[in-house]
């Protein structure tokens, strides 16, 4: 991040610019996708307009938005354990700001360099379980408590084949940390035919598929929304929060979306690469500088396109039952993808 | 400091990043929003009626045994990743091994699914 400068920055000054890029990581696709997606693209395919009023095409909606929320009331209800019920969504907003701090976004564009990267983002990934079970026990509340056991039920069925799906990356790249992840897939080929470099998408398209799932179960989309099944719990866990308190959990839970296709798309898109124009680099040293400007640009369109996909999902298809989420989970898609994992290994040491 | 410890204290600088722009938000946020609270508004929400015993009731022990079954599941994920980078240098006996140590986990989910521990009933 920091040689583009070509000045010394002391630490403090670094620790403090890599904390602003978090923040322009997590709050800017958070408030993209809120717009694009969520107000725009599901009105759209509802046949209505959506917000129009705020600015040209309602693009100022957001602010009115945050405004609007600033001003409601905090209401904790008196049988609540209050302590808890303050901190749960700040739990939960860490584990998005966590979570984004492993995403490289070019060559030198990066938060951590971690060796184990991968494993660091599936661990961190699992702290919002926390959040969400503490929002649910400390409402005191019979909908908040069925939804934040509902919800860790299955954040923690679908933590399983998310993490075995990621192990068919690891294997064909030989290593856990992103940055090699993303040279391997844009300086690797296909069969010698090196075109395309080899994005993983291609070749662990099973992996790619059952990591998808997860993701949309993890982030709680429809098909999965059953923690907050408003026909069946009110909203789950978010039963007793109003005010300020409930949107900061609504922007953790878009700010995740985007950090978690993020991270999909470093693991299976080729992250900060374009396909078809790798300059022949081979190691990250030999990476030119522009890239680190390029990058972020990257990873955003192939966010975008994969939070598409998600929403697309989200909005077209009604919700399971919840035997119905849990059976999937345990009986298909980690047989599933416990069978890619050998698949690939046999495979790897055959070639 | 090393390079690998300076990662981990731009991990803890994030989290308190979040702790902050939360705190900050939730305090202008204190600064604007009216505070009238009324008895009725500050009883447990139960769709309108008067709430009836206490929020915290027990729940069926099928999340426990759910749980017991992932905390089996990533413990062998752990032990699968390191594995997974060195899979070129082990070659055949790698292979065999983890060929091995996947079947017994297999055996485990299918006892727990012969057991009818998966069913959500």
């Amino acid at each position: 991040m920091l040689s583009l400068f070509a000045v010394e920055i002391p630490y403090w000054g670094q620790s403090l610019l890599r904390v602003l890029g978090g923040l322009v990581a997590v709050l800017l696709p958070a408030g993209t996708i809120v717009y694009v997606f969520l107000f725009k693209m599901m009105s759209f395919m509802q046949s209505r307009l959506g917000p129009m009023e705020a600015g040209p095409y309602g693009s100022m909606q957001l602010f009115a938005e945050v405004g609007k929320w600033l001003q409601k009331e905090d209401i904790q209800p008196d049988n609540a354990d209050k302590r808890i019920f303050r901190m749960a969504p700040v739990v939960v907003l860490m584990s998005t700001f966590l979570l984004v701090a492993v995403v490289p976004f070019g060559p030198d564009a990066w938060f951590t360099d971690f060796e184990t990267g991968v494993f660091y983002a599936l661990a961190v990934s699992s702290i919002s379980v926390l959040g969400i079970l503490m929002a649910g026990w400390s409402s005191a509340n019979k909908y908040s408590l069925l939804g934040g056991l509902r919800a860790a039920g299955q954040l923690i069925a679908y933590e399983l084949p998310m993490v075995l799906a990621v192990i068919g990356v690891v294997i064909q790249a030989e290593t856990m940390n992103l940055q090699q992840i993303v040279v391997a897939q844009n300086a690797g080929s296909i069969f010698g035919s090196d075109i395309v470099g080899n994005p993983y998408v291609l070749t662990q398209f099973v992996g790619f598929v059952v990591f998808m799932i997860a993701v949309q179960a993890e982030l709680t989309q429809a098909p999965f929304d059953m923690p907050i099944a408003e026909s069946e719990l009110v909203s789950g866990y978010m039963t007793e929060y109003s005010g300020f308190r409930f949107l900061i959990f609504f922007i953790g839970e878009f700010a995740t979306a985007g950090v978690f296709a993020m991270i999909a798309s470093t693991l299976f898109l080729g992250g900060w690469g374009v396909p078809f124009s790798w300059f022949g680099w081979t190691t990250m040293d030999s990476v030119d500088n522009w890239m680190n400007v390029a990058g972020p640009l990257i990873v955003f369109t192939k966010m975008m396109v994969l939070v598409f996909l998600i929403m697309w999902i989200r909005f077209s298809y009604p919700r399971f039952r919840e035997d119905q989420l849990q059976r999937f989970a345990w009986k298909v898609l980690i047989p599933i993808s416990l069978a890619n994992i050998m698949a690939t290994a046999v495979l790897k040491v055959a070639f | 400091m090393s390079n690998f410890l300076r990662s981990f204290l731009v991990v803890v600088w994030f989290g308190l990043a979040a702790v902050l722009i939360a705190g900050l938000l939730l305090w202008v946020s204190s600064l604007l929003r009216p505070s009238k609270p009324t008895r009725e508004k500050m009883l447990t929400y139960e769709s309108g009626v008067d709430p009836v015993g206490e929020g915290w009731s027990q729940s069926q022990v099928r999340y426990y045994i759910f749980a017991l079954l992932f905390v089996i599941f990533d413990v062998e994920a752990v032990f699968i990743f390191p594995w997974a980078t060195q899979l070129e240098r082990y070659g055949m006996f790698g292979l065999v091994e983890m060929g091995i140590f996947v079947f017994v986990l297999l055996l485990g989910l299918v006892y727990a699914w012969r057991k009818r521990v998966l069913r959500w009933v």
